[in-house]
């Protein structure tokens, strides 16, 4: 079937999807979480950034700036200016997706090419001259796919595994082409 | 929906023996469902579900599964549609930044994210690490200076380009349904058209995959439109694990609404605005059943992305608001002024939209879409580039631009001029003269303004994914922007004017640009898409109070009134005339004083109407007519002579009807007589067996007479889901209206081209 092409595209997704899953409740990593704290220009002293490992509710000016810069009645004010947060991510997860996403990207981008670049010139290599007569349809289609028909009438004869999976793609293959005739050529859907 | 009583196509409990037709039921690519068919269909099954679960253990089991599964489905689109938004977040976070720098230290990190750990930032230097480094960095070792710059430039458009030209191959041969929005074709399945292929797998993958490498190209265009049809696709593929949503069109595009509003709420993080986007927008029939499910649908799917955390803090969106500052009364001007200029742009981008996309369907434009992305991405990415504020991503840029200046802001919109002796905390800033970047930004965000203006008219549309949300909002940020910071130095300069007396006072912090940015960002979605309640409840689930709801909502009032005073249509109406689907809009009034005799079909001089006859018709008569006429159904009528209606036979129901006859039932040939009614009629006795369709005709078509008013006509075809409707006088057939008739004549009294309409 055409849907076992897709099969294996939604298989990838959904192990993504597992992955990810898992992955958001793993133990975090302890670089991945911080508290930020910013510090304006205050009197002689330049502005700073602060970060350091803490819990969230020791996130504050008093345990995050160290060494304290200014002696110890103007900390009060100078704390007041300084802007604390509390962030955290994880790493794991972004990696694990943008690893994910550029494999599934280099595997569509060498699936493209061998269907458009690769598989033309095997055919015609495998069928030499017997497929110089062409119909009148295929005379200046030079889309991709553009002999699914004849493949799709020929191997209807053949029942085994291999040959299903044959079948089931160009199936695929004359559905995209039905789809791209719509929207690219006659311009019916999708403006 | 209005309850159509008990409606069957069925006549006899004896129809029951005769062999069912396979592939009956289902319908053709291009075509409109039967609503009602439909649901009488879903409620026979319900009901044989219920009779059968008093049976046995087993089959009460079977019934409770049964009535679980929409919520099981709901959850599982939840889930889905989350990951991929949260995919799709991180995916673009990434190449974004790709295009400018890689991260040494590990490459998939982002720019923020590779200087996460590092120790070297300072407070004057925010953004810069040793571990992150610019492509002149890498590849001259030199950051400053002229070839840096070019060099820079030059990868920037190389990068956006290389990004561009991939989507559109991957578009092309793969899924040519991935490009556009999808709203439009969506709302069009959901009134119940069948686009075959639409919501399938590989237009859901290719549409994730494509969407992040053009967002990431910088061209001017949003993810929220394109993850409405990524969490259909989804929908749909989770709806075809279960036979209840599987078979039946109708339940199916209720899962679908549902699916709609999870896709909303993960691309703003608002689940409410969600539902009320899916309800308001989208969706055509919308049964309480399914507001319910919708809403579970957005909020497990705005938990998944949160527990993704694809932006750390938490956050669903990049650009999430949250200050708290008071607004005053007198501001309401500015802003009914941003939600006018809201108005004015969404009806310039509709227009000038349609005409382009026009251009492209019909001229030889249409015939290079490769060569079209890439030539828009390239003018973008070279106009973009050097002005700052177009060179981020638009969810950066609308990110600066809403939130608010307090002390620490680094960027060159907070530049304003401090005093070194204040001694205020953090978020109590004084009203502060600007300084001279703050004049800079100014002139920098007109051209930006202008840039985007012009350059989104050319990118809704092409052939790659592309959604209409962020563009516009950016455009409404940057005229809001511009107008707030132009009150604050009004008010900064003359505090004695008597505008600004009562409620300004010298030192008091009265006016937040970032709030005009908002203000103006929602008068602008709202000019183009025309949503009223959603995007107020997108607005202020996004700002996290209700605060702002009076400003957002006078400007979302103002810019509908002001966008509809020149034409009704928002743009997904638009593209849906200029595609010519099949759409009954519920908004549309039909004040017209026509018959329905004026609209059936045939007029006079035409051809009188193609009927079967109840008994007295052979198989090679109907093969005939069926293939003489391109008709989508014919009435059966007693016989040509009285023309009294018995009902109505679908076309793709009598070919798959005699064509398994011929091949199953013995006897059958040319001239067997068809008889639609219960009992065979009296034939001499050598004739040929006849053939029984009773089971395909529908016994209770819908008839009007003659003299209806159209009003009512289309009332009953948006009410009811029709298709074509019979026109009767005293009983007699007097003809056939159909939608497409329907649409065509709306058209013609809208003095609208009625041959643009292309589908039944």
């Amino acid at each position: 079937m055409a849907a076992r092409r897709g099969g294996w595209a939604r298989l990838c997704l959904l192990l993504a999807v597992a992955a990810l899953a898992g992955l958001g409740a793993e133990a975090k990593n302890s670089e991945d979480v911080r508290c930020k704290c910013i510090c304006p220009p205050y009197k002689d002293h330049s502005g700073h950034i602060y970060n350091k490992n803490v819990s969230q509710k020791d996130c504050d000016c008093l345990h995050v700036v160290e060494p304290m810069p200014v002696p110890g009645p103007d900390v009060e004010a100078y704390c007041l200016r300084c802007e604390c947060k509390y962030e955290e991510r994880s790493s794991v997860t972004i990696k694990v997706t943008i690893i994910i996403y550029l494999s599934i990207l280099g595997l569509l981008l060498l699936y493209m090419v061998y269907l458009t670049l690769v598989e033309p010139i095997l055919k015609r290599r495998l069928f030499g001259h017997s497929q110089l007569i062409q119909s009148d349809e295929d005379i200046g289609d030079h889309q991709p796919f553009a002999n699914a028909h004849d493949v799709l009438a020929r191997s209807r004869s053949r029942a085994n595994v291999l040959n299903k999976v044959e079948y089931a793609q160009q199936r695929w293959k004359l559905q995209v082409q039905e789809q791209r005739k719509s929207v690219f050529d006659r311009h019916v859907v999708l403006s | 929906m209005v309850n159509a009583g008990d409606m069957n196509g069925s006549g006899n409990l004896m129809d029951f023996l005769d062999e069912p037709f396979p592939d009956v039921g289902t319908y053709e690519d291009f075509h409109t469902i039967d609503w009602l068919r439909e649901k009488s269909r879903d409620t026979d099954r319900h009901r044989k579900i219920t009779s059968r679960s008093k049976e046995s253990v087993w089959e009460f089991i079977k019934s409770l599964l049964d009535a679980w599964s929409g919520w099981v489905v709901m959850l599982l689109i939840g889930l889905l549609a989350g990951t991929l938004a949260g995919v799709i977040d991180l995916a673009v976070d990434w190449m974004t930044d790709l295009k400018e720098g890689v991260c040494l230290s590990a490459f998939w990190y982002s720019h923020e994210q590779c200087c996460w750990t590092s120790n070297e930032t300072t407070f004057d230097d925010r953004d810069k690490c040793p571990q992150w480094q610019k492509w002149s960095e890498l590849l001259v070792s030199q950051s400053e200076g002229a070839s840096a710059y070019i060099l820079n430039y030059f990868l920037y458009i190389l990068w956006a380009l290389c990004f561009a030209f991939l989507a559109v191959s991957l578009v092309r041969v793969f899924a040519p349904y991935a490009c556009g929005s999808g709203i439009p074709e969506i709302k069009t399945i959901l009134s119940g058209f069948i686009i075959r292929g639409y919501l399938g797998k590989w237009t859901l993958l290719i549409k994730t995959v494509t969407l992040v490498l053009v967002v990431s190209s910088g061209l001017s265009l949003g993810k929220e439109g394109p993850l409405v049809h990524v969490a259909c696709c989804c929908g749909n593929f989770f709806s075809s694990l279960f036979s209840k949503y599987s078979k039946n069109e109708g339940k199916r595009r209720e899962v679908l609404s549902a699916a709609a509003a999870a896709g909303v709420s993960v691309a703003f993080g608002a689940p409410i605005g969600g539902v009320l986007f899916s309800l308001e927008e989208v969706s055509y029939y919308f049964p309480l059943k399914t507001l319910w499910r919708s809403f579970f649908a957005a909020l497990v799917a705005a938990f998944t992305l949160r527990s993704i955390n694809p932006f750390g803090n938490s956050r669903l969106v990049l650009f999430y608001v949250e200050y708290h500052t008071p607004w005053y009364m007198a501001e309401l001007f500015p802003f009914i002024l941003l939600g006018v200029f809201g108005g004015l742009w969404g009806t310039l981008f509709i227009r000038c939209n349609i005409a382009w996309c026009r251009r492209r369907k019909t001229t030889r434009l249409g015939k290079y879409p490769v060569l079209e992305v890439i030539v828009v991405t390239a003018v973008t990415a070279i106009i973009a580039y050097p002005n700052p504020y177009t060179r981020r991503s638009t969810s950066e840029l609308i990110s600066e631009l809403f939130n608010d200046c307090g002390a620490l802001e680094s960027s060159q919109l907070c530049d304003y001029i401090n005093d070194p002796n204040m001694t205020r905390p953090v978020d109590d800033i004084p009203d502060r003269p600007a300084g001279p970047g703050v004049y800079t930004a100014m002139w920098q965000l007109a051209l930006a303004l202008v840039f985007k203006i012009v350059v989104t008219i050319f990118t809704f549309g092409m052939k790659i994914p592309s959604g209409l949300f962020i563009p516009s909002m950016a455009v409404g940020a940057m005229a809001g922007r511009m107008v707030g910071i132009g009150v604050e130095q009004l008010a900064y300069h003359h505090h004695d004017w008597i505008v600004f007396r009562n409620w300004c006072r010298p030192g008091a912090d009265c006016v937040t640009p970032g709030l005009y940015a908002m203000v103006g960002a929602a008068a602008c979605l709202g000019g183009v898409t025309r949503m009223t309640v959603s995007l107020v409840v997108i607005m202020f689930e996004l700002t996290g109070g209700l605060e702002y709801i009076v400003p957002l909502m006078a400007a979302a009032v103002t810019s509908k009134w002001v966008a509809d005073a020149f034409g009704k249509e928002g743009i997904y109406e638009a593209h849906i005339h200029l595609n010519g689907y099949p759409f009954l809009d519920v908004k549309d009034e039909f004040t017209h004083r026509t018959l329905a005799t004026d609209v059936m079909r045939p007029r006079r001089g035409e051809a009188p109407l193609s009927v079967l006859t109840q008994d007295s018709m052979t198989v090679e008569d109907v093969e005939t007519l069926i293939k003489e006429t391109d008709y989508n159904g014919f009435p059966v009528v007693v016989s040509r002579d009285s023309e009294r209606l018995i009902g109505f036979a679908q076309r793709r129901e009598l070919i798959l009807a005699i064509k398994n006859a011929r091949q199953r039932q013995d006897g059958v040939v040319s001239n067997s007589v068809v008889y639609f009614t219960e009992d065979p009629p009296e034939l001499p006795p050598n004739s040929p067996h006849p053939l029984k369709l009773r089971r395909i005709l529908n016994l209770s078509p819908f008839t009007v007479t003659d003299h209806t008013p159209m009003e009512t006509v289309v009332d009953i075809f948006r009410k009811l889901g029709l298709r074509q409707c019979l026109v009767t006088r005293s009983g007699r057939l007097l003809g056939i209206i159909t939608k497409k008739d329907v649409l065509r004549h709306m058209a013609q009294m809208a003095n609208q081209d009625p041959e643009s309409i292309m589908f039944n």
